[in-house]
């Protein structure tokens, strides 16, 4: 027995949240007694890999050829699948991103697994074994009883803690046995913007509504967020007349996030847009109108003009790094 | 000519109050309007423009019971050829993903399409299933979708970027805002909806692989606490020394 969890890479380097990932399936692993593996498809330095026993991976399993350099979910889901059967594994974690989405139910299949996606906490093992997920857009979570001897889940970016237990994994190679139709699906070109926090990943968010007239005004927002190192967000309309791209929209029909700080301005707080955004831990809003329903789900909130309260943010975020 | 699948599932207008019945083991359908999935209308949209001018055809698909007609005679006023009704409750991903691939076995689709995510359970996980279970490729968040010959060009979403992929036909695509506007039901659409062959089909028997067994709503946050407009420098100590994210 064991538990497999899966170390996706963004070029060549593990983000946090799949420090997170480790940390989570050490934790299932010590609850079911068992070793916890890891594997990591792609080129990853061995250093990297050997880091990974800090939050708990005894073992990484390791493979990386031509075929498997970018990511091909058909493919990866064989070779994980294909782990999962000779370590024997009772669950699989994966991390819940846009790669992990395509892969865990794929994995699920392949096993007859029952797939999690989206868990927020550690499952329950004892009796039945279910887990507790998001469900209806972040309006509720629903606990999903897990009937098949293998369990497939998925965790929720930044809803576990990364915890450091110490020890080194060992390494080792691990064969590709996947399919040559596996590989139909052909990446012709990534683009990445590197020089921006990406919005699914980042701890804080400084989002933008239609409170703030046009595209032309977003130098403040871009200004607090890179102060703060934090993403840029916005609402839909805003997103929907262009002002922003697509990628930035959270809510019910955009990306759902949960950072630990949300930062709101000009943006009402229909329900559409909590759907995407209410799971974060905390909620500032600015707003001029008291009446906004956003200030009944947030934390911290100053009711006025965000053309003058955001440039006198900015410059106490300022000084504040200059204090620190 | 091209042959289109689209999946529609039929889930809570977006503005429902989320509320649950029988000690939280059901969601709570008093009073609730039910929609077209607005990730699969999207799909739906793309669906149609691509088989414009008779260059094809488009059948919705849905696993649901009687009560999810109205949406699937939405889909067929916005301009999908025949509809079919899988008649059973969704019970999860992996049963709807098995219905739905049965089907498709020797139907000759040239693409499946379906919504990034279903708004009610939020899985994404029928697309990748469907493709499991067919054995061809999945790609979801799909926000440009085009043709050219036998093969698609498709624009997926990754954290911070965007990939671009090609794949041949047969294969499965999750739609996500985008790759379509929504179109908008005409007069002529929603009268020959009427008449639109709509057939329906019983279940195949699928093992069940899980159950959602509790539901909860978050607990409430405690009220906002308010900082006077003339001092925003009081937010930023807060959200420094007492909320300690910054
Ligand atoms: C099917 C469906 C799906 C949807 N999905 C989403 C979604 O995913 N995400 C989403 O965001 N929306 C979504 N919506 C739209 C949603 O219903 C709202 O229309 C939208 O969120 C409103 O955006 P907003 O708050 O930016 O704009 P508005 O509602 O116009 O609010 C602007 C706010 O700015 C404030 N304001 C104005 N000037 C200032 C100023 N100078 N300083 C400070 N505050 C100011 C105003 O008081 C107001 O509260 C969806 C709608 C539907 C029907
Ligand atoms: N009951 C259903 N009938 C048909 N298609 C469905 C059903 N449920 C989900 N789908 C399709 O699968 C997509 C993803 O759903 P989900 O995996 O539930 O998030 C949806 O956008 C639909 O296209």
């Amino acid at each position: 027995m064991s538990v497999l969890v899966y170390v996706e890479n963004a070029e060549g380097k593990f983000k946090k949240s799949i420090f997170e990932a480790v940390s989570y399936a050490k934790a299932i692993a010590q609850k079911l007694n068992t070793n916890l593996v890891a594997i990591s498809i792609g080129n990853v330095a061995h250093a990297e890999l050997e880091n990974l026993g800090k939050y708990g991976a005894e073992k990484v399993l390791h493979i990386n050829n031509e075929r498997l350099k970018s990511f091909v979910n058909q493919a990866y889901a064989s070779v994980i699948a294909e782990a999962a059967k000779k370590e024997n594994a009772e669950v699989v974690v994966l991390s819940n991103s846009f790669s992990g989405k395509g892969l865990a139910p794929r994995i699920g299949v392949k096993l007859e697994a029952a797939v999690a996606d989206g868990a927020i906490e550690l499952p329950q093992t004892e009796g039945k074994f279910s887990v507790k997920k998001t469900a209806f857009s972040n309006k509720a979570f629903a606990t999903v009883e897990m009937h098949s001897p293998i369990k497939v889940i998925s965790l929720t970016p930044n809803a576990y803690k990364v915890e450091e237990v110490g020890g080194t994994a060992s390494i080792e190679e691990f064969s590709d046995e996947a399919k040559d139709s596996d590989f139909k699906t052909i990446i012709k070109e990534i683009v990445r913007a590197t020089d921006k926090v990406s919005l699914p990943d980042a701890e804080l968010v400084v989002s933008g509504g239609r409170g703030l007239k046009g595209p032309e005004n977003w130098g403040m927002i871009e200004e607090l967020a890179n102060l703060l190192g934090a993403a840029t967000a916005c609402s839909k309309p805003v997103s929907d007349a262009d002002w922003r791209p697509h990628s930035e929209h959270v809510g019910q029909t955009g990306i759902t996030i949960s950072p630990n700080l949300y930062i709101a301005i000009g943006i009402s707080g229909a329900i559409q847009h909590l759907a995407g955004v209410s799971s974060s831990k905390v909620i500032v809003v600015i707003n001029k109108d008291p009446e906004a329903p956003f200030f009944k789900v947030a934390d911290y909130g100053i009711v006025g003009d965000a053309f003058e309260i955001v440039p006198k943010m900015i410059a106490a975020v300022k000084s504040l790094k200059l204090n620190a | 000519m091209m042959k289109i699948l689209v999946c529609i599932s039929n889930v809570p207008d977006t503005t429902t109050k989320i509320t649950f019945t029988n000690d939280n083991t059901q969601f709570n359908q008093a009073g609730v309007q039910f929609v077209l999935n607005p990730y699969d209308e999207i799909a739906l949209s793309r669906a149609i423009e691509l088989t414009e001018n008779g260059n094809g055809t488009v059948t919705v698909i849905n696993v649901g019971e009687v009560s999810t007609e109205p949406t699937i005679r939405k889909a067929l006023a916005i301009g999908a050829t025949n509809a079919v009704r899988v008649n059973a409750v969704p019970h999860d991903a992996y049963f709807v993903a098995k219905q739905i691939a049965a089907y498709a076995k020797d139907q000759n689709y040239d693409m499946i399409l379906t919504g990034r995510e279903s708004i009610d359970y939020n899985g994404a996980k029928v697309p990748a299933m469907i493709g499991e279970l067919l054995d061809i490729p999945s790609v979801s968040i799909i926000k440009k979708l085009t043709i050219d010959g036998n093969s698609a060009t498709v624009e997926r979403e990754i954290e911070g970027g965007k990939e671009i992929l090609t794949i041949p036909f047969p294969f499965v695509a999750g739609t996500a805002e985008g790759v379509a506007e929504w179109k908008i039901p005409n007069m002529r659409g929603i009268m020959s909806a009427r008449t639109k062959p709509l057939s329906v089909i019983e279940p195949v028997e699928v093992k069940t692989l899980s159950e959602i067994v509790k539901f909860e709503t978050p607990a409430p946050r405690g009220t906002v606490k308010l900082v006077d407009a003339a001092n925003p420098e009081k937010l930023i100590d807060l959200l420094h020394s007492e909320a300690k994210v910054i």
